[in-house]
């Protein structure tokens, strides 16, 4: 692909891009359902080892841009994608790639969590079991207890790893969702308003762990706390109606923005 | 700019704003005041400006309270949050234009009725500069209009310029007659009050282009006060 066919979409010229790697870049993505078109001529690059936030109003296309990345979108029969979206360089559209091998790169959390009706210890190994990632019983234990530390959840559940995973609390279970997430050594975590249905302490610790993991993946969280979204990310791409309006250093998104649009939307002027 | 979807949040930032203009008239009639009782020697309006402080400073302390409950209410991001950052700091310019204008008015208690007039005249010319300076400010402010603040940051040299040529003069009015030393004394803090109320109003400006473009104005301003450096030689 050539890069100086892109689009620019870029309101400010982020300083975080300049001093991280690309880890995504989508060139001219169109996504519609049917005759819907949800995101338009979309284009972008995504560091790797910082956080990206996306805002927006509901139905500007946050989710399902989101979704396109991990080809999430391919499970919904009227969806349709165009465009390149390149993870390392490799187009993650092409014909021989493996979804299943993809998903496990690009690991998904949602906005409700969503733990499978097993044990905390189940929820995390399942992954990795399928994956062939753990060589052996020893090796998956570690991998799970890992996993759930960095998902700082360990300490409050390490005497209780056969109870089930739905017997937690909200805010445990969204950690463990991150936990079963980060067990098959993803590069890329797709977090889909990860705290709308937490409590804002429970909120404040996945914000936390978010920060404390950051250095280590590329993190693309969708929120409505514009708060949040200044808290936690070093980029934030603002969409509107389908359009990446603008994206940019999260410290001058939400002092300085460029467009109109961004403006009223974050300082709470959208009719 | 325009409404907020929440309309209360609108009339929040409003009303700091209506605060603002308050006590910036305030302090331009305190300021007003100050030089004409100085001038005339009226202690009857000087002490009606030293009183008339409290107001100024009873203005500060709501414009803060109601700067931090908006901050906590509703977490303004971009143009609100600096409208609010702004109005704190504005006000407390204009609490120390208030302090200067009372200073000012103070010193009319010192200087006695003989004074030849021609003394007060710098003090005077002095202060209507600065009083025109802090009304277009207060103007500047009041339409958000930063290319008119950038005027009146531009045209505090011309205080500063004023304020020395005033200070030779003076100080030449002392060496020629010493019984003069003690008003013109007087004279002098009070033009100097007008000078740094000039810098209180460049202040002002700053903050205007601040609140309108998000950045800090980056031209060099030329300096000005050159009478901390000037020697003079008393025995020619
Ligand atoms: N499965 C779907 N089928 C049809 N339309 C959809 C589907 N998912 C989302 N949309 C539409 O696409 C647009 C973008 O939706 P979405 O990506 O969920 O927005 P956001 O996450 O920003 O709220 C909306 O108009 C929505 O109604
Ligand atoms: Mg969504």
């Amino acid at each position: 692909m050539d890069a100086s066919t892109r689009t620019p979409t870029l309101s400010h010229n982020p300083r975080i891009l300049a001093e991280r790697e690309t880890k995504i870049v989508a060139h001219d993505v169109n996504v519609y359902y049917g005759e819907k078109h949800a995101i338009k001529d979309l284009s972008i690059d995504i560091p790797d080892r910082a956080v990206s936030a996306f805002i927006g109003p509901s139905g500007c296309g946050k989710s399902t841009f989101l979704r396109s990345i991990n080809r999430m979108n391919d499970t919904i029969p009227s969806c349709r994608v165009t465009g390149d979206i390149l993870v390392d360089g490799k187009n993650i559209y092409d014909r021989d790639l493996d979804v299943v091998q993809l998903r496990a790169r690009v690991g998904m959390v949602f906005q409700k969590p969503n733990p499978f009706p097993k044990s905390i210890f189940e929820n995390v190994a399942y992954g990795p079991r399928i994956h062939g990632i753990a060589k052996s019983k020893a090796d998956l234990e570690e991998i799970v207890v890992s996993s759930l530390k960095k998902a700082s959840l360990f300490d409050e559940v390490k005497d209780r790893l056969d109870h089930s995973g739905t017997s937690l609390s909200g805010g445990q279970q969204q950690r463990l969702c991150i936990a079963r997430a980060i067990a098959v050594n993803p590069e890329i975590i797709l977090m889909d308003e990860p705290c709308s249905a937490l409590d804002p302490i429970a909120s404040a610790r996945i914000e936390e762990l978010i920060d404390e993991i950051r250095q280590n993946y590329c993190i693309i969280i969708v929120t409505h706390s514009m708060q949040q979204a200044a808290r936690v990310s070093q980029l934030t791409a603002f969409f509107h109606l389908g359009d990446l309006v603008e994206f940019g250093d999260t410290d001058e998104m939400f002092t300085t923005p460029k467009d109109k649009r961004t403006q009223d939307y974050i300082t709470g002027r959208f009719g | 700019m325009s409404d907020h979807t929440v309309k209360s949040y609108d009339d929040d930032l409003a009303s700091l704003k209506q605060m603002l203009a308050q006590m910036g008239g305030l302090a331009e009639e305190q300021l007003a005041n100050a030089i004409d009782a100085i001038a005339k020697r009226d202690t009857k309006l000087a002490d009606r400006v030293i009183a008339g402080d409290e107001k100024i400073d009873a203005l500060e302390h709501q414009i803060e309270e109601k700067s931090i409950l908006t901050i906590a209410k509703r977490q303004p991001m971009a143009q609100d949050l600096r409208q609010i950052i702004v109005a704190i700091r504005i006000s407390a310019d204009l609490e120390r234009i208030g302090d200067l204008a009372k200073n000012t008015a103070k010193r009319t208690h010192a200087i006695s009725e003989q004074m030849p007039r021609k003394l007060v005249s710098g003090l005077t010319r002095m202060g209507n500069l600065a009083q025109e300076q802090l009304k277009n400010i207060l103007d500047a402010y009041a339409r958000n209009d930063a290319d008119k603040a950038i005027l009146v940051w531009r045209s505090d040299e011309d205080i500063d310029a004023l304020y020395n040529s005033i200070f030779r003069e003076l100080l030449t009015y002392m060496m020629e007659d010493p019984r003069m030393i003690g008003p013109c004394t007087h004279l002098l803090f009070g033009t100097k009050n007008m000078e740094r109320i000039g810098d209180h109003t460049t202040n002002i400006a700053e903050n205007i282009y601040f609140l309108v473009h998000g950045k800090a104005i980056t031209e060099e301003r030329p300096k000005k006060d050159s009478t901390s450096t000037t020697n003079y030689n008393l025995t020619t």
